[in-house]
């Protein structure tokens, strides 16, 4: 029985127990005079009894699936010959792994040895028990779920309130998953990070200057060769993100304003939407935009202002140098991307401001523009500095348009016409492959990633606050 | 007084100079926004329009029982190993027979895809009794030719007589077949039927949008459930304490980390702690679930705050308890805006491409997906492997998948723009 | 209902009373405000005195604010509003397509129903009007400017210690006069005043009153208000609007003692409200 069908035949059972709930209601209700002298309404009885049915199951099947894994592998490994049980835990893991693909038929037992043939047939074995038990149990369970429901069906029980206890509880615990997964985060990536810093210490890792994370081909290398220092990583997110938030600050700002300020109704009904479907593009597509029409178009650019140069003697120009992966050409195209991003923020905190202040500033006969720059912009100053923390945080944050455009190698640069590379790229590039999972190379990815987590939440933050510290002024 | 007017009357002409200016300012910061999505386009529908037709070159193939070496009793397992590749090339040679260069008889070969053997062989095993007859067949073209035969047939030739990545012989070549009638171009089906593949000619989405599908079905089956859950518990339920403050800043924060933290996130708590497969939809779902959250549920409370608090008061002074009340009265009136906020979340999951790097659907698969636990890819996975692939060709067809992917948002973004305007109720 | 001598409402009215002055600052000819297509003001004709204060009196909805708006072109920041007839300050049409808002602003002041000092400092926002109109040479003629118009307003003793804090600090009597110490600063020859006690305590009404009363020495003032006490307590002319119209205007001590119309009577008497 697959998973898929076990599922299926609880809620199967959950439904029947839904009708056979409301059918003994109604039951129970002839003799006291009908359903309107029970304690509630047949359907809470019915859910009631349903829930019964489903929720123990479904318990089961989420423990069985979790825990199995980890149940039959340790039986499997307690009873491995003696010199099996002395290698050290990665070559065992290696050993469990080529067990488990045996026992599902795949390779054969002679590259592993013979003495091994008992622990795959013990795990096949195990295995099969598992597979046959669970359905077994969980179809039991339910049973057993669906009489007790049943049992709670009497005409002074308010089923009501067990029911409105339950939903009460779901609603709480999907409420708590936000919290999870921030913990979630949190955790893994701090414990991997720690795993990390035991390999490479904190030092070397915040103030090196030199990143070349391609080392040990064999695991007693780690740490030997590769070196891991942030900074050059760190000045190439900030100088991406800087020429991303040069051109989206201004552009996104001054759009705002004019459509908020200038433009009529019909105008801003058809541009505001236009605008707003650069927020809609996915990033991988601004990566291709960013990769395959920009990056080259200024490097031809480049190029030719070069020629340019050097026909006409003009020496800086004439050594002009433009990578096919510069910083620019990312940076350019990420400001794209964030440009609706900081209009839409900038257009809600300057249609914060009241009208009052700018009718103030009409009537001592102040022009538009005056207004606008004297009044609005410094009143609704602090919710765009916020909005233009939280730009700044998207950008540091982007990953697609930096891994498609943006280089590989970690040069230390502020030059925008050279390569440079970003903490995400390096995530990226760090753990799309098979790694090994306890390599100073892929803890490396997560020791970046808590880096990304602590800016971009600080960022946050201190954005959120601002801006609302800034409404509240206002409200 | 009259000092004033004079004074006024100075400074008018460059106040109303710096208010034109100002404005110039605004209309082109808009104008550059504008261009942006225009050029964007442009840029993606030029390069990406003539992966939707595709060459196809006619060739008549005799499936001759001696050349494969196989007799009328073969079994399936003889027509495995039969030597597709030699019929083929016969055949082809066999069509110009003043060419004897090895060399340019490969040219011969490579005007067809690299899998027109296979493709015979396909044919026999689906159906043995071509086995001996001549038949009409109909191959794709290679990559290269494809290209060629699209955007540069016909045109002068460039310098040293190379367009592209075509020389004159094969120029020559595609000239002489196009005389004949036997090179032609027809829509696009192997962009929707295949699955990926390393050839261009033959790599298709099939698999990158079941890939989708499943990964946004289980997306959708998990986050709206919980999103409006916490919704409804926030707005209606929750008392106002320190426990709730923390999460609504949660839910906050969450949505503004970066997608790649999710994909770590993934990695280590569902592939590595819980024993996951990776590269699968149903993991896939899971981050995606995680990350579209905060979106939904911002989305989901402000609409139930939208439902006034005097229906509430009227359910509840009519007796419903507080439950039946959210159930009754609040969920329902509050829905629409919760499935627009709902479509937009996956819209943007739809697009979401870090995080799924990170748990491994990067991997090259040519099977089309059947079930969440099934290895598979996504769209725009799908673009960044072949936006990072070296052949000229998958431009095109990177382009064309772009523009399938941007359809679907539109699609998308669009319902839920309807829905906002025909359902939400104005109070 | 009894014979009345008294004139009632038709569609096509005359404004009872005295609406029209010999030598005037303000002259309305035939003035009618649309938004869209419902039209607020109707044919409204009314001269305004100078160095005078009138005072607009009406229920609220009457098209009182419309019309004192219309006075110096604020109706223009709302694009479906449109204004038709002739307003003429001293014998130039403020409509006419030669003049330029900015000027006639700095020369028709305005002060609003609800304090609307700037989010700067008390000295920024008096010295604002004279900044953007470029009215003094150096910082010395504009901190005298500043103190000038604080103390005209009375408000200097109360702020001059703290000339660079926050307006938004002071109380909303304070903030009131100093939008109006902001408004004279750029020494308009008519000040436009939209309900300015509404929002104010007794205590500070009384203040901003009696401000209203020493600036009509200099200032031609139109104030509205709903309150007939403050109109007749502040005035020399009054003018009852009802439902966009003007339906009498006279000395303010006609219009509450013998009113001519009876609608303007039943306002007085509170009928109507």
């Amino acid at each position: 029985m697959t998973l898929s069908t076990l599922f299926i035949a609880v809620l199967m059972g959950t439904v029947v127990s839904y009708y056979i709930g409301r059918g003994r209601s109604h039951s129970i209700a002839k003799p006291v005079g009908g359903v309107r002298n029970l304690a509630t309404l047949p359907s809470y009885y019915a859910t009631l009894m349903s829930l019964w049915a489903l929720l123990p199951a479904l318990l089961l099947v989420f423990l069985w699936l979790v825990m199995d894994g980890s149940i039959i592998s340790g039986l499997v490994r307690s009873e491995l010959p003696l010199e099996a049980k002395q290698l050290n835990p990665d070559s065992l893991g290696l050993l469990m792994n080529q067990i488990g693909n045996l026992a599902e038929g795949v390779g054969t037992l002679d590259a592993l040895g013979a003495e091994y043939k008992p622990a795959v047939d013990r795990l096949i074995h195990l295995n099969s028990i598992s597979a046959t038990a669970m359905p077994v149990l969980v179809m039991l369970v339910m049973l057993i779920g669906m009489i007790l429901g049943f049992r709670t069906i009497k005409a002074d029980n308010n089923a009501r309130y067990a029911v409105e206890r339950v939903f009460n509880a779901v609603l709480f615990i999907s409420s708590s998953i936000a919290v999870l997964t921030t913990f979630g985060i949190i955790f893994s990536v701090l414990f991997e990070s720690i795993n990390f810093f035991q390999k490479v210490p904190f030092m070397d890792f915040v103030f090196g200057t030199h990143w070349s994370p391609q080392i040990a081909l064999r695991a007693d290398q780690v740490g030997a060769s590769g070196s891991f220092g942030v900074i050059p990583l760190i000045v190439g997110t900030l100088l991406i993100s800087l020429i991303a938030l040069t051109i989206a600050v201004p552009v996104g700002l001054m759009s705002a304003i004019y459509l908020a300020e200038y433009a009529s109704r019909r105008v801003r009904g058809v541009i505001k939407p236009a605008l707003e479907i650069l927020a809609g593009i996915p990033t991988v597509v601004y990566g291709f935009f960013a990769a395959l029409t920009v990056a080259p178009a200024i490097r031809e650019y480049g190029d030719g202002l070069r020629d340019w140069g050097a026909e006409n003697g003009i020496g800086w120009l004439a050594t002009l140098n433009v990578s096919s992966e510069s910083a620019l050409a990312a940076g350019l195209v990420m400001g794209i991307m964030i440009i609706p991003f900081v209009s839409s923020l900038s257009d809600d905190v300057i249609n914060a401001v009241p009208q009052s202040l700018r009718d103030g500033s009409f009537g001592l006969g102040a022009t538009k523009s005056e207004t606008i720059k004297k009044v609005i912009f410094p009143a609704a100053l602090p919710g765009i500095v916020g909005g233009v923390l939280l730009a700044a945080s998207r950008a540091i944050g982007e990953t697609m348009i930096v891994v498609m455009a943006a280089g590989l190698a970690a040069n230390l640069t502020v030059n925008p016409l050279e390569a440079v590379t970003t903490v995400t790229v390096q995530i990226v590039t760090l753990l799309v492959g098979d790694q090994e999972f306890d390599s100073a190379k892929t803890l490396a990815a997560f020791a970046l990633g808590l880096f990304l987590f602590v800016i971009t939440l600080a960022l946050n933050i201190i954005a959120l606050r601002v801006v609302k510290k800034y409404r509240e002024q206002y409200d | 007084m009259n000092d004033k007017a004079t004074r006024l009357a100075q400074t008018l002409k460059r106040r109303h100079a710096a208010e034109r200016r100002f404005q110039w300012y605004g209309r082109l910061s808009v104008a550059f926004g504008v261009a942006c999505v225009l050029f964007l386009f442009t840029d993606i529908i030029s390069k990406g329009y003539g992966a939707f037709t595709q060459t196809y070159i006619d060739i008549e193939v005799t499936f001759d029982y001696e050349t494969l070496g196989l007799t009328p009793d073969s079994t399936e397992t003889d027509v495995k190993a039969a030597s597709f590749n030699s019929l083929f090339r016969n055949t082809v040679r066999a069509q110009y027979p003043e060419v004897t260069d090895r060399r340019k008889q490969r040219t011969l070969y490579g005007l067809y895809t690299t899998d027109a053997p296979i493709m015979l062989r396909d044919m026999v095993l689906r159906d043995p009794s071509v086995l001996g007859t001549t038949q009409q067949l109909t191959i794709v073209a290679d990559d290269d030719i494809d290209t060629y035969y699209k955007h540069s047939f016909g045109q002068d030739l460039g310098e040293g007589g190379v367009i592209g990545r075509v020389n004159p012989q094969q120029i020559a070549l595609v000239q002489q077949l196009h005389d004949q009638g036997r090179i032609h171009k027809k829509f696009n089906t192997i962009l929707f039927t295949n699955g990926d593949s390393r050839d261009p000619e033959l790599a298709g989405i099939k698999g990158a949008i079941i890939g989708s599908l499943l990964t946004l079905l289980v997306t959708l089956m998990l986050s709206f459930p919980i999103a409006v859950a916490t919704a409804i518990y926030l707005e209606e339920f929750a008392p106002k304490n320190r426990l709730t403050e923390f999460i609504e800043v949660n839910i906050n924060n969450l949505a503004a980390v970066p997608s790649v933290i999710f994909g770590l996130l993934g990695l280590a708590i569902f592939i590595n702690f819980f024993g996951l497969p990776r590269s699968v939809p149903l993991v896939g779902g899971l981050v995606l679930t995680l990350m579209t959250l905060p979106t939904i549920i911002i989305s989901s409370r402000a609409s139930i705050k939208a439902v006034p608090p005097s229906i509430r008061e009227a359910a509840l002074g009519m007796g419903a308890s507080k439950v039946q009340m959210v159930m009754h009265h609040v969920l329902p009136l509050a829905m629409p805006g919760m499935l627009t906020g709902t479509i937009i979340g996956m819209a943007q999951a739809l697009g979401e491409t870090a995080p799924l790097l990170m748990i491994g659907m990067v991997a090259f698969i040519v099977e089309t997906p059947a079930a969440i636990t099934d290895a598979a890819t996504v769209l725009p996975v799908q673009i960044y492997l072949w936006a990072d692939s070296p052949e000229r060709a998958f431009v095109e067809k990177t382009s064309a998948a772009i523009m399938i992917l941007l359809a679907f948002l539109i699609f998308m973004n669009s319902t839920a723009v309807w829905l906002r305007k025909r359902l939400e109720r104005r109070w | 209902m009894a014979e009345n001598s008294k004139q009632t409402m038709n569609d096509t009215y005359e404004t009872t009373g005295i609406p029209l002055l010999k030598d005037s600052k303000l002259s309305v000819r035939n003035v009618d405000v649309f938004y869209g297509d419902k039209q607020a003001i109707f044919d409204v004709n009314l001269d305004i005195g100078k160095n005078q204060v009138i005072s607009m009196i009406g229920p609220s909805g009457c098209g009182k604010s419309t019309f004192l708006r219309c006075l110096n072109r604020m109706n223009d920041t709302i694009d479906i509003c449109n204004v038709t007839g002739e307003i003429k300050l001293e014998d130039q049409n403020i409509y006419d397509r030669s003049i330029d808002v900015v000027e006639l602003r700095a020369r028709v002041g305005m002060v609003f129903q609800k304090p609307n000092p700037f989010p700067k400092s008390i000295y920024e926002n008096v010295a604002y009007g004279a900044r953007i109109h470029g009215l003094t040479d150096n910082k010395l003629e504009l901190d005298e400017l500043v103190e000038s118009s604080l103390k005209r307003c009375g408000l200097w003793k109360e702020v001059k210690e703290r000339l660079l804090e926050p307006a938004t600090g002071l109380s909303g009597g304070q903030q009131q006069r100093l939008c109006i110490a902001r408004a004279i600063a750029v020494n308009p020859e008519v000040i436009l005043m939209d309900e300015p006690c509404s929002a104010l305590d007794p205590i500070a009404t009384a203040t901003v009153e009696e401000l209203i009363h020493e600036l009509s020495q200099n200032f031609t003032i139109c104030i509205v208000t709903h309150s007939m006490q403050q109109a007749a307590r502040v005035s020399q002319r009054t003018a009852y609007f009802h439902l966009g119209k003007l339906i009498e205007v006279n000395d303010t001590s006609v219009v509450f003692t013998n009113p001519k119309h009876q609608l303007t009577e039943e306002y007085i008497t509170g009928r109507i409200g």
